[in-house]
């Protein structure tokens, strides 16, 4: 039997006020573990978060926001392509990122 | 002795206003939702303390939030178990394309004169039934007119609004393809006004089925044909609950008034110092006391002068007076949008209206004088208010 994979997933400020959560979520993905897997993982766990990430029914991204991993934007990559080693393993989140807008208050007050 | 609960929508969150009858002391509440648009909350008839507000942003869509509290908390209708996908999803709008409709309509007119498809932007006003807590319409962006029979789990459009014959023709205003306004009446839940901009205004008299164009009488001079079927650029509506027959309406230019439903309208404009503005309202207990906030343009956006002024008429429009006590009368460059002025039921029935500067004022006594209740929020975007028992 094949373990599910724990992923690791970094949500924009709004996000997680309306998921309720922490700045960052694990989730259990079924392997092999793909954007759209996570994403789907992430709906099912939270779902008030359909439809702000990606579209009802097309599932198509947002235009303001963008996936980043290990530092790469993988925004344009298939749902259905492996993320990398790194995310699929836990040891680097996966981050949605909105387009820039205002700023980060818990950063502004350690600077 | 009753109590009124101001709901404000703004460009950053949600507020709750609340004062007893004297409305001179007001508490504040909020923001909730901060940092999203909210466009419009509104409360049901049947419970006032189940209210619907709509959230949105440009980044993350659109949420729909409900609170049967009197807003104290709020939850995403559905959003705490694992929706029914993909039927039981509070903000999923689809718009209907399916044969059983009839109306397979999936492209209207854009800027540049070419068709473009419908795309779901966000709910730009919520009606809440006067019949049932659980039945609340949702005008959207691009326009067409929602409805939810369960608390706002799930959504239906009512397509025959889009597909009645002259869709194809609706066009975007500067703010977008809106429907901003829906009117239900009290004594015929069968008979429905809704205004878009820029189409017009439309009426079913069978709860929703069958809709009609309802503009005639409307000239707008920045139209190729100024009196066509479609394209006018209606602001906003408004209706006393005793006289369902009787609208006001407030156009990009005019206010206007029907005596028959909207079959036919005439120019009430009279001694208006301009006839542009958005907002338009009328007296909880005077059915021919109407206001208005006249605004300049083009494209300025904010009071002559300067000087904030809202203008009542007693009889219907045509005549009107200024109302300046306790408005700013000098240096004063806010808008006043479509939603954002509302009447309460009080005895003394009060008057209320936002601003884009994020004050938000009262009248108690009809319009006479006048107080900010706050001065200092983001912009307004919507204001309504309930009279509590």
């Amino acid at each position: 039997m094949i373990r599910p994979a724990v992923v690791r997933v970094a949500l924009p400020y709004h996000l997680r006020n309306l998921a309720g959560a922490n700045s960052e979520v694990t989730l259990e993905v079924a392997p092999p573990v793909t954007l759209g897997r996570v994403l789907d993982a992430l709906e099912a766990r939270y779902p008030m978060l359909r439809g702000t990430i990606r579209e009802h029914d097309t599932l198509q991204r947002r235009a303001f926001l963008r996936f980043f991993a290990c530092e790469e934007d993988i925004s344009l990559m298939p749902m259905d392509a492996p993320l990398p080693p790194a995310v699929a393993e836990g040891r680097e989140p996966l981050l949605v990122i909105g387009a820039i807008a205002g700023g980060c208050a818990e950063k502004a007050t350690t600077a | 002795m009753s109590r009124v609960r101001v709901l404000v929508g703004t460009r950053k969150g949600a507020f709750v206003l609340t004062a007893d009858g004297k409305r001179d002391k007001w508490e504040v509440s909020g923001p909730f939702f901060a940092g999203w648009e909210i466009y419009h909350l509104k409360g049901s008839p049947v419970d006032p303390d189940r209210i619907y507000a709509s959230q949105s942003s440009g980044w993350f869509g659109q949420v729909l939030q409900a609170s049967t509290d009197g807003g104290k908390t709020w939850f995403q209708p559905g959003g705490g178990t694992i929706p029914k996908f993909p039927e039981k999803i509070s903000n999923r709008f689809v718009y209907d394309t399916s044969d059983e409709s009839g109306k397979p309509l999936t492209t209207h007119q854009w800027y540049d004169g070419t068709q473009h498809p419908w795309e779901f932007k966000r709910v730009w006003h919520l009606e809440p039934s006067y019949t049932d807590a659980k039945t609340v319409y949702a005008g959207v962006e691009d326009a067409a007119l929602f409805r939810s029979t369960d608390g706002g789990e799930s959504w239906q459009e009512l397509s025959g609004l889009r597909g009645h014959g002259t869709g194809s023709s609706w066009q975007p205003g500067a703010g977008g393809m809106c429907l901003h306004t829906v009117i239900l009446n009290p004594a015929n839940p069968e008979r429905i006004y809704i205004a878009i901009s820029a189409a017009g205004a439309f009426r079913t008299d069978d709860g929703g089925k069958s809709w009609k164009p309802i503009n005639k009488g409307l000239r707008s001079e920045f139209m190729p044909k100024p009196e066509a079927e479609v394209g006018h650029c209606v602001h906003h509506i408004a209706m006393h609950p005793a006289e369902p027959d009787v609208l006001f309406m407030q156009k990009h230019w005019d206010v206007m008034r029907s005596n028959d439903a909207g079959d036919h309208w005439t120019e009430v404009s009279g001694n208006l110092p301009t006839d542009f503005g958005f907002v338009i309202d009328v007296h909880a207990h005077e059915p021919e006391t109407i206001y208005v906030v006249p605004i300049k343009s083009d494209s300025e956006h904010f009071p002559l002068d300067g000087a904030l002024r809202v203008y009542r008429s007693k009889s219907g429009g045509d005549e009107w007076e200024p109302l300046t006590k306790g408005l700013p009368q000098k240096d004063c460059y806010v808008n006043v949008l479509r939603d954002a002025m509302a009447v309460d039921r009080m005895d003394d029935c009060g008057i209320y209206f936002g601003t884009t500067g994020g004050q938000v004022y009262v009248s108690p006594d009809g319009g006479d004088s006048w107080q900010a209740i706050v001065n200092n929020l983001p912009a307004v975007l919507s204001v309504e208010v309930q009279t509590i028992p």
